[in-house]
């Protein structure tokens, strides 16, 4: 039976939960108010109910299966693995989108181009519209799929479960109580912020479990997660610093050629 | 069993798709992170069971943070 249990490393995992849940939802969320904006909202709020209600059995199906049948060892060596690569991913995109080098997500433009596309099918029949029914459905699955592998990885490393159960579950709340007063205003959430936090997370965990799957003993022991993570965003803002430094310059020279 | 356009069965289809999922989530347009994760986890498996438990810890954030430099001036060159 898994409980949940509040130390150190419950904290950050639940943080990390949290906000990599959060960043989720807001996208998932922007394609749902698209589709209830262009389809109708109750299809589409049916869709994202169902996808949620999927995802959350995949949850609970397959967590205490992970947790009784793989070996703890095994299990924080392919899941550090899992996390460490991730968390990489997630760090190098918000650190160049942090720099300029690569754009920003524009949740804007996004729920646009859904509206766009989605007025252009085929008009509803009154009652159910399977259009906006399926788009909703599929936007959150998909983007709450991450959210189920997070879950998953960090909860049954962790053997807390329940908690970072509970950690997605209150951000999909809280961001879709904020999706219900903002509705299209979604390009004003830090987006690029969370993501780096949420890859900082990531990052830290995926080290400290694989490190621990393969015989590496941390100073500290759990305490070695929050030294990882300021380690670790030190080092990004060392380079976020640097590689904005070099930009400006970059853009000086630009001018000054561009004047003679 | 029924069959797509292209012949693949449905549990041909689904382990296809399974695939590339996982593909997609590690491998991606970052090829360089995935095989940076393999080289930490043998150089910091190699340093713990032959050197030492305090190489291993130290050497192994210093691949972690070699490898995110690296990708990020990759990505920087590319974008």
């Amino acid at each position: 039976m898994d409980v949940v249990r509040v130390d150190s490393s419950a904290i950050v995992l639940m943080v990390a939960v949290f906000l990599a849940s959060a960043v989720e939802m807001i996208e998932a969320l922007t394609i749902v108010v698209a589709a209830g904006v262009s389809r109708g909202w109750r299809s589409a709020l049916e869709g994202g109910a169902a996808a949620i209600v999927v995802l959350g059995v995949l949850v609970a199906a397959l967590g205490p299966a992970i947790v009784r049948w793989v070996p703890i060892n095994s299990l924080r060596v392919v899941v550090g693995a899992i996390l460490l690569v991730f968390g990489l991913q997630w760090l190098r995109k918000a650190v160049l989108r942090a720099t300029g080098y690569k754009p920003k997500h524009d949740e804007n433009a996004i729920f646009a181009k859904q509206v766009e596309d989605l007025e252009g099918r085929e008009p509803r029949s009154s009652g159910r519209d399977p259009v906006g029914f399926a788009v909703a459905f599929k936007g959150v699955f998909l983007e709450g799929v991450e959210v189920v592998i997070i879950v998953l990885t960090l909860g049954t490393t962790d053997h807390n479960l329940g908690l970072a159960a509970l950690a997605a579950a209150a951000a999909a709340v809280i961001v879709a109580a904020i999706g219900v007063v903002v509705a299209r205003q979604l390009a004003g959430v830090p987006e690029n912020t969370m993501k780096m936090a949420v890859g900082l997370m990531l990052v830290s965990f995926g080290s400290f479990w694989s490190g621990e799957g393969i015989g590496v003993r941390w100073p500290g022991s759990d305490l070695a997660i929050p030294v990882l993570v300021a380690l670790y965003g030190a080092v990004t803002f060392i380079v976020v610093r640097a590689l904005n430094a070099q930009k400006a310059r970059e853009t000086r020279k630009v001018g000054r050629a561009e004047l003679a | 069993m029924p069959n797509s356009r292209d012949g693949a069965t449905l549990p041909a289809r689904w382990l296809r798709a399974f695939w590339h999922f996982w593909w997609d989530f590690l491998v991606g347009d970052t090829p360089e992170l995935f095989v940076a994760m393999l080289v930490i986890l043998g150089v910091t498996l190699l340093l713990a069971k032959g050197v030492s438990t305090t190489a291993a810890w130290v050497a192994m954030p210093a691949l972690v943070i070699a490898a995110l430099v690296a990708s990020v001036l990759r990505g920087r060159r590319a974008g």
